[in-house]
Parts: structure tokens; sequence; C-alpha cells
């Protein structure tokens, strides 16, 4: 017979699907903003393989020329993703569930076995909690990087009152740097977590939903 | 228990639940994302909500952080680059300084109308700053002059405990409002000369702000007119939808 288990609690998921409209407006506007100095590039010297962003992008999206709009929404939005980032690290450190979710020294040769397997060799996956070691890795690491984002836009927000912070990240200029290349990293996760999710079907998405899955037990484990 | 849900149920129950939450967080966070950006055109004023939250992180900054103590870093001058001339408002062509003069009216005062040479006997600072556009952009740059604070002191005592500093150009082209705890702190000068040399007629010549705390949109050009006042002033800026303090 089937049984409900948990596998999200409702922490978790609460501060999950707050997350993504949030940080969503925030890459949005973070774009409005950076529309209005808008320098870096994949190349090297003279040799640009491509500019952030070309006008082609700008046109499409209609995202230019509102840097005032940009940065209104962006330091009103800021107060609900730190509130919900901190929120869940919370959460995550007294509940105990950290322990589920950041690395172990194994994890980083069993998340290679996972890539492998994804991409469709046939390798024996080995056993796992509730994330598996390529989860561990990347949800922990978006987690850091939520947290690196507040911490580097604090420093280009207020680089004279938290000149310290500002000092901290390498200075003004690499603070706006590294905001933008740990957003260009949001942007890749979110195309891998949506492949993964489709991937994992429909029970998968129903329990960061729910909460629960149903899953086979044998008769005489639930027997009252 | 009776009619006990079945495990397949209950979890249809919740799977029911879990999508009329997750379509009424999509309804609310469509509908807060409607509220704040009513009414916005491009280029224009942006809409009340925004404002308020500017106003409040104003509020928080001021109260969490902002301190007089805390001075914006300094640069030796070999670290000077050359600041871009972005904007020439109230900066027009047929400017003659033999003209120029500056009227400063003290809070519930007078007007009185200054020289250059008032400013330059006032004591001369020097500091090489990282000047920072609103943009995002940034240039360090050496500016020289008065401190508004010793300026204030002289020719308009006590207007130090107005809320609020005006300043504008001769044509009005330009003008900004500051809070005085930032128009009175250490580091902002009445600045008239430049990476060494006197003001250049598009740096904003022969007065200019230099105000480190704020982004550059703050620093205003060629001052005709500045007055202690108890309500915020015009702003040039905060008029098309940016923040009035602009602080950093």
């Amino acid at each position: 017979m089937k049984v409900l288990e948990e596998k999200h609690r409702l922490a978790t998921r609460w501060c999950h699907w707050v997350n993504f409209p949030v940080l969503s407006a925030m890459i949005f506007s973070g774009m409005l903003i950076y529309w209005a100095y808008d320098p870096y590039r994949i190349g090297a010297g003279n040799v640009t393989l491509f500019h952030f962003f070309p006008d082609w992008f700008y046109n499409l999206t209609g995202i230019n020329a509102q840097l005032a709009r940009g940065m209104a929404l962006h330091f009103a939005l800021a107060w609900i993703f730190a509130l919900n980032g901190i929120a869940y690290v919370i959460y995550t450190a007294l509940s105990g569930e950290w322990r589920e979710l950041l690395p172990e020294p194994k994890s980083f040769r069993e998340a290679a076995l996972v890539a492998l397997h994804d991409m469709g060799f046939k390798v024996a996956l080995p056993p796992q909690g509730r994330y598996n070691a390529a989860q561990r890795i990347s949800y922990s690491a978006i987690v850091l990087m939520g947290g690196l984002s507040l911490v580097t836009g604090l420093a280009i927000y207020k680089p004279a009152q938290l000149h310290w912070l500002t000092a901290a990240v390498g200075g003004y200029e690499w603070a706006r740097f590294e905001h933008f290349w740990l957003t260009m990293g949001y942007v890749g996760f979110f195309v891998i977590h949506i492949g993964q999710v489709i991937r994992a079907g429909w029970k998968n998405f129903r329990s960061m939903l729910t909460g629960y899955d149903l899953v086979e037990v044998k008769e005489s484990a639930s027997a009252e | 228990m009776p009619n006990k849900l079945t495990p397949e149920q209950e979890m249809s129950r919740r799977t029911r639940r879990g999508f009329l939450a997750l379509g009424t967080g999509a309804v609310v966070a469509a509908g807060g994302w409607e509220w704040i950006n009513s009414g916005y055109q491009r280029g224009g004023d942006i809409p009340a909500p925004l404002r308020s939250m500017l106003r409040f992180n104003e509020r928080v900054v001021r109260k969490a952080l902002f301190s007089d103590g805390h001075l914006v870093k300094t640069y030796p001058a070999s670290a000077i680059g050359e600041l871009k001339e972005n904007g020439d408002l109230g900066l027009p062509d047929d400017f003659d300084a033999d003209d120029w003069n500056l009227e400063v009216t003290p809070r519930g005062g007078l007007p009185q109308t200054l020289t250059l040479d008032d400013i330059k006997a006032l004591p001369r600072y020097e500091e090489t700053f990282d000047f920072k556009c609103v943009e995002g952009w940034s240039t360090v740059t050496q500016f020289a002059g008065a401190r508004l604070s010793d300026f204030t002191a002289k020719f308009a005592p006590g207007s130090e405990k107005a809320p609020y500093v005006a300043m504008s150009t001769a044509d009005n082209g330009y003008y900004v409002g500051l809070d005085t705890p930032s128009a009175v702190h250490p580091q902002t000068l009445l600045a008239y000369q430049m990476n060494g040399e006197d003001l250049a007629d598009e740096h904003g010549a022969p007065l200019r702000l230099a105000i480190p705390v704020k982004y550059g949109i703050k620093n205003i050009k060629r001052i005709a007119r500045i007055a202690y006042v108890g309500t915020e002033p015009k702003d040039y800026w905060r008029e098309r939808g940016y923040d009035f303090y602009a602080g950093l």
C-alpha cells in the first residue's frame, strides 16, 4: 500500500515560492539599472565574443531608459529578497535541515556521478537522502550566492556609509562586477533547475507544492 | 475516526490545496506588482508606493548608518582619472565669469550676494574621492574648495538647523535639494578647483558642489543660489523619478 511521506517542510516551500517571483523581479529591475552603464562582456582585449547586452536585446525586452524605476523597484524588493533569504537560513540552521542540505566530503565525487547519469551515461547512482550530491552542492551554492548578492548589493548601495563592506568585497567597481555575475549565475541555475524539474516529473513538482509524496511501503511496515 | 481518507485521497486533497495556495500567491504577487507600478510612464516620476519605500530606506539608513564621522575613501593623486562631462543643464554657452556671483539666503533671513573671493577666503580643503554617477560608473577626481559647513557657519549662521539646503543655477536649468546633515558633512565642498586646476566651464566654473556622500546628480555645477529652507526643495532628478536623497 501507499502512504504519505513528508518531503519538504512548509518553511522551505514558503521561502522557495516567495523567492521565485521576488528574485525574478530583482533580476528585471537589476537589468533596468545595468542598462545605464553596461560595460561587461565575454572577450579579451579588442575581441568581444558577447557584450552584455546587445542593442537588439534591450529593444526586444524594452528595459532601456528606465534607470530611476529600476533603482526604486530594486531597493524596495531587496527587502523581501533579503528577509526571505535570512528566514530560510535561520530555519534551516535551527531545524537541523542543514544536515541534509550542505555538501559532504563525498558529495563532490558523487555529484560527478549524478551529472554523468543525468547526461544519459549508464552509471550507478549512490544512495541519497532528501537531496542527491549534485543537489546538495547546487542548492547550497544558490543560498550562498544569495548572501553574496545581498552583501555586494549593499556595498554598491552605500559605499560611503558601508565603506568597510565595499572594501571587503574588493571596492566599488568589483562589487558591481560580482553582483552582475552572481545574477548571471541565477539565470544559469534557473535554466538547469527548470530542466531538471521537468525531467523529474509530476510527483517531484507536487512534493514541492504540497510537501508530500505518495510512496509504496510493505504491508508489515505500516501495520497499526 | 470514521470516513478516514485513503492516502490517495489525502494526496489529492493536499494537491488541490497546494494549487489553490499557488494560484492565490500568483494573484497576490501580480496584484502587488500592478500596485507598485501603477501609473508609471517611462521618463516620468515613479509610482507613490515606490517613492514611499525610498523615503523609508532613507530613514533606515539615516538612523542606522549615516554619520558625520563616516568619511568616504580618499585616494592619492596618482589615482585621478578623467571625469566625464555628463550634463550641461544650467550651463549656457554665453556664460561670463565676471557676471557671476552667489546669492545666499539663510533660513528666515534676507539674501546676500557673495563673490568668489568671499568663498576663497574660507579655509581651503582638497580631497580626492571616487566620484560616483547614478548610472553606475565612477571616476577618481580631486576637488578643492571651501567646506559647505564653514560656508554655512560664516554666511548663514544658525541655518545648520534648517532641514534642507536648496541650490540652483542662474537660469534655473538645474536645481538640487540636499538634506542638511549631508550638506554639512565634513567632506562636502564648494569647489572652485578640480584636479589641480581652476574649474573648467563644462565642470561648472566658477563654483560647483562636490558632495561625495551623494551620487553625481547632486553635485550641481555653477551654483548661483544657495538657500537654507524648511521644506524639501525642488530637485531636478527627483522630479524625474530618482531618489531625493541619492545618498551613498
